[in-house]
């Protein structure tokens, strides 16, 4: 038998590479691990889903302090979108623990490959034009200002087409649920593309989003027994360590060649996933 | 800055450095063997490949919050700081409500404290479904 302590060093290894990676491709670590892990780690895809959401909360988390007192996450704006994720992502974490291994897997590898369709396809707005404020976002106050350092200069913004950005936040929040992927990769072109959020404000506001929506999903893994912490905490450290990493390397490197790897990566384990649901290469 | 938000931000803040803080000790603890695992590290491998059902019915390990009765072994001591980062957005919401109430927003206070009893509900280990 394999001694026990290679599988986690190297999931921590991975992890660390994920955690660059996830800020290079700007897709964020939780979207990236589980199908990562679940194609290539001998650990069930239950302790994985949780790892996932756990990591993706913890690095929520940290960010969310800063994001928030720089007025780069806005709470008028989250707590009703947080709101509608976290119940449907409840309803996620439940289906998809009760929904057979392959099943889980094959729906894995269809979404992953799906979300690298997305990410080639969504092309962001840095200030969305939104020439009449919705009549949702009046009612609850939903606009403010932020100052952007490098026009320096306060942006003021407001937002549109929220009933629409809703509904599909119940989509995400049941994915990120079922596969403990977490949601980035759709929270921000929600936010700025159906919604009208300035791209800025989207990115910090879906990385502050996540720490309501995966906690909500993050509770039902853990009181189901999902939590398995050799597996879980070396994946949160790597990612964190693995995402400051990133964070600096960010102004060195070129976001077309990392957006191709990403991109790439995402097909592949998406394929994988998908093989090994069907149980062609296990 | 509204008034939420700072305090919000400022309980997430505490919270987190608390929580990661209380994770790296235990882990450490637990790595080193200096509180004794309740499933053997060594034996690990033979339990990370089973289905949650599995692995539970296997190591007669409880569901929901029973797993404070196994606190003193090494591996649940990990369960502590797991829990309390995945509760700090709770005790920001609790911690949000009353500015929402002494404002008069009562859409805000209305969804803050749904969002606390979703959360609430979740952890409660009650939407466990077998």
């Amino acid at each position: 038998m394999i001694d026990w302590w290679i599988y986690p060093l190297i999931l921590f290894i991975v992890s660390f590479f994920i955690g660059i990676v996830g800020v290079l491709g700007g897709l964020g670590g939780g979207t990236l691990f589980v199908p990562i892990v679940s194609g290539f780690f001998p650990f069930h895809i239950d302790f994985i889903r949780c790892s996932g959401l756990l990591l993706a909360l913890c690095g929520s988390l940290s960010a969310g302090p800063k994001l928030l007192e720089k007025g780069l996450a806005n709470l008028r704006l989250s707590i009703p979108c947080a709101l509608i994720a976290s119940i449907s992502s409840i309803f996620g974490a439940m289906l998809g623990l009760v929904l057979p291994t392959n099943i889980i897997q094959v729906s894995l590898g269809i979404l992953v490959i799906a979300i690298a369709i997305i990410f080639v396809l969504s092309k962001s707005t840095e200030y969305p034009s939104v020439k009449k404020e919705g009549g949702l976002p009046s009612l609850l106050k939903i606009n403010g200002s932020y100052y952007e350092e490098s026009k320096e200069k306060e942006i003021h913004w407001k937002i549109h087409r929220m009933r629409r950005g809703l509904f599909l936040f119940i989509m995400v929040g049941f994915i990120a649920g079922m596969f403990g992927i977490g949601a980035g990769w759709a929270n921000v072109s929600i936010l700025n593309l159906i919604m009208g959020v300035p791209l800025k404000l989207a990115v910090g506001t879906s990385v502050f989003l996540l720490s309501i929506t995966d906690t909500s999903a993050a509770w039902v893994y853990i009181t189901k027994g999902c939590l398995f912490p050799m597996i879980v905490i070396p994946s949160i450290f790597g990612v964190m360590l693995g995402t400051k990493v990133g964070v600096r390397l960010l102004t060195k490197t070129h976001p077309k060649i990392i957006r191709y790897i990403v991109i790439a990566l995402l097909i592949f384990v998406g394929i994988r996933s998908l093989l090994k649901g069907f149980g062609i290469w296990l | 800055m509204k008034e939420e938000q700072v305090l919000y931000a400022k309980i997430l803040k505490l919270g987190t450095r608390i929580g990661l803080f209380i994770l790296i000790i235990s882990f450490i603890l637990y790595i080193f063997g200096i509180i004794p695992p309740y499933i053997p590290i060594s034996s690990l491998p033979k339990y990370w490949a089973m289905s949650t059902k599995d692995y539970l019915k296997a190591t007669s390990i409880p569901q929901g919050w029973l797993w404070i009765s196994l606190l003193s072994n090494g591996d649940f001591l990990n369960f502590i700081g797991i829990a309390f980062l995945s509760g700090i957005t709770i005790i920001c919401f609790l911690g949000i409500i009353p500015i929402f109430y002494k404002k008069k927003d009562k859409i805000y206070f209305f969804l803050s404290l749904l969002q606390a009893i979703i959360l609430l509900l979740a952890a409660s280990g009650i939407l466990v479904v077998d």
